[in-house]
């Protein structure tokens, strides 16, 4: 077990430093100007070729690719991400305040989409075929053709232009002061994102907890419980929700990448001040180092939930840390495998 | 089901299943046509309304659905059906760009992870792990900005990214054909290894293959409107879904509903088409499946 978590930080450490150099070489090679996002159009019209050169050695612009990284890369480990051109403060402050609403946002929509999808699932497959079931089907298979961004404008024309329930944007009221907003001000502008963000991640882990509810409820070992006449409920509870709960767990880690991929559209659509869009900002708005930091930042997040994945498949299943059987297989392959299966389904 | 043979109907018949107006792998194959169909049909009307998509029309400014506008018109007095058709089939079409060098890239990913020995899977493993680890919005961003932004970007990041998931499957297909009987037996009776690529290998990856294709592309169009409507993709001047959207976020707050609700309902439509097309494709070429 210990050499099975050796193992997979070992990865990460492989992964993150794969990520950080494709991450640099892609912003690199960009052919958006580093000086002229820097100092602006105007000044860069303004400007002599010689002072442009001047400014690139200056930020050091006019190195070959590897030093730059290899530069770069000393700084990341002393935790200096560099400065942000459209916030003007250094990155990793930008990321720190950011990452605060972003993780917030994630937390609920992953925690509520886990309960809400994980319930719909073992309902719909404890009633297999029925209405419930076919109703919890259609919805998935609905919502997994719905764009994340489109569904935040439908509910935000419904609820905060129509109905007017919630606002229409941004994380605290506008004109008050950041020490006079309460708790119920965040959660009342956090509802409708995290709401939007919640019912598309409802979608996967549904559909998957409700194949292995079925899976389980057709088992030997359900049907034998059945024969010593236990009741429908009985069998529910003591032999399909413990074989269905660690997988769709697992499950829910893994999706990480998803949820901060919804954040990204969904922050955007609701003005949020999060992670998603200081991306989107610093994307559009030519700040490579903020846009470097913060997809460092997403990947390490999901590594972080396919570890923690890995680790919890490797708790439950025996065949994850028994040496040889499934060499190299992280639980991300066998839940890939899955997915492929229940996706033909 | 087997009541139709001589034997059976001489017998006094106590229960017959309820006969099936059509059959079912018929109806499967109608259903792919019908919606094949459809979409040609979405494509060809928009490539046919574009130029309709960019008439400006001060006189019918902001108007809601009606019979003569059935998805209302903007704030330009822009038509948005002729605008949602014409998004539409520019996203169809690139979707089907993306998707088909997508699925090749799994393709040949996959080939040469599970035929080409122990370091090459390790490395094409490894890449799978690299593309999935970063959040794939934020890699289409990465991407675009790397092509500075525009169709360009948008085209080549949708077809780089979309290929770790069908990498897998496909590796896995290979994988198991390749431990299966008839392959051992092909090899001892000393067929060359070209001849069971040829007979053995590739009709059995195929239906997947393609099946895998055709489910590429909701995922396809749905990046690309995404990545759109955050302002790394299509341009502003292409009437693209994402475009749409994005432009409609100013006037949602003055009411006009229309502008977001109706294109994005035809927007899942579409997807929801390409869907229904790939999975009933499956269970007609699935011989596991296909009589269901």
């Amino acid at each position: 077990m210990a050499r099975f978590i050796l193992q997979n930080i070992g990865k990460f450490i492989l992964l993150m430093l794969a990520v950080s150099l494709g991450v640099f070489i892609l912003i690199s090679v960009s052919p958006i100007d580093y000086v002229q996002a820097n100092v602006g159009q105007a000044a860069y019209i303004n400007m002599s070729p010689e002072k442009r050169a001047e400014l690139a050695a200056f930020w050091g612009h006019d190195q070959p690719l590897w030093e730059r990284y290899g530069r770069w890369l000393g700084a990341l480990f002393s935790g200096d991400l560099g400065t942000s051109l459209r916030f003007n403060r250094p990155v990793a402050e930008v990321i720190w305040e950011r990452a605060g609403n972003s993780l917030l946002l994630m937390a609920i929509a992953w925690v509520i989409s886990g309960v809400l999808g994980f319930a719909l699932g073992v309902a719909a497959g404890a009633h297999q075929g029925r209405l419930l079931d076919r109703g919890v089907k259609a919805y998935c298979f609905i919502l997994a053709s719905v764009p994340t961004f489109w569904l935040g404008l439908v509910l935000l024309v419904v609820f905060s232009v129509t109905l007017r329930w919630f606002p229409l944007g941004f994380s605290v009221p506008i004109g008050v002061t950041s020490s006079e907003v309460t708790l119920a001000d965040t959660l009342y502008h956090l509802a409708l994102p995290a709401l939007t963000l919640s019912l598309v991640g409802v979608a996967n882990i549904a559909l998957h907890t409700r194949e292995k509810t079925i899976d389980a409820l057709e088992s030997e070992y359900a049907r034998f419980a059945r024969a010593r006449g236990d009741s429908a409920r009985s069998i529910l509870i003591h032999h399909g929700l413990r074989n269905v709960a660690l997988p769709a767990l697992t499950l829910q880690f893994a999706s990480i990448a998803e949820i901060f991929g919804g954040s990204v559209l969904v922050e955007t659509v609701f003005s949020y001040p999060g992670l998603g869009q200081a991306a989107v900002t610093a994307g559009l708005g030519g700040d490579v180092a903020l846009l470097a930091g913060i997809s460092l930042v997403s990947a390490a997040l999901v590594f972080g939930g396919n570890l923690i994945a890995n680790i919890l498949y490797g708790v439950v299943d025996p065949r994850m840390t028994k040496p040889g059987v499934l060499k190299g297989a992280g639980a991300l392959e066998l839940l890939g495998e899955q997915e492929a299966r229940h996706d033909e389904v | 089901m087997t009541k139709s043979d001589g034997t059976a109907t001489a017998l006094p018949l106590l229960h017959a299943p309820k006969q099936r107006t059509v059959a079912r792998r018929r109806g499967t194959a109608l259903w792919f046509g019908c919606t094949c169909f459809l979409l040609i049909a979405v494509v060809v009307a928009g490539r046919l309304l574009e130029p309709a998509a960019s008439v400006v029309d001060f006189s019918a400014q902001g108007q809601a659905p009606s019979w003569e506008h059935p998805f209302g018109t903007d704030w330009l007095g822009r038509d948005m059906l002729a605008r949602t058709l014409a998004g539409l089939s520019i996203s169809v079409l690139l979707g089907l760009v993306a998707a088909t060098v997508s699925a090749f890239l799994a393709l040949g990913l996959a080939t040469a992870s599970a035929l080409g020995g122990r370091k090459v899977d390790a490395v094409v493993t490894w890449l799978v792990d690299l593309f999935i680890g970063i959040p794939h919005i934020v890699l289409l961003i990465l991407i675009s900005f790397a092509l500075g932004k525009g169709f360009w970007g948008v085209v080549i990041g949708i077809a780089l990214t979309h290929w770790p998931s069908l990498t897998r499957v496909l590796r896995a297909e290979i994988l198991q054909c390749r431990e299966s009987g008839f392959v051992a037996a092909a090899e001892r009776l000393g067929v060359s290894p070209l001849m069971i690529a040829w007979r053995h290998l590739i009709p059995y990856l195929l239906p997947q293959f393609i099946v895998g294709l055709i489910l590429l592309f909701p995922h396809a169009i749905l990046h690309e409107s995404a990545i759109t409507f955050l302002g790394f993709g299509l341009p502003p001047e292409m009437p693209a879904i994402g475009v749409i959207l994005s432009e409609s976020m100013g006037y949602l707050s003055a009411g006009m509903w229309w502008l977001a609700v109706l294109p994005g309902c035809a927007l899942v439509l579409v997807v929801m088409l390409f869907d229904g097309a790939g999975s009933s494709l499956r269970t007609m070429v699935d011989p596991a499946r296909n009589q269901e």
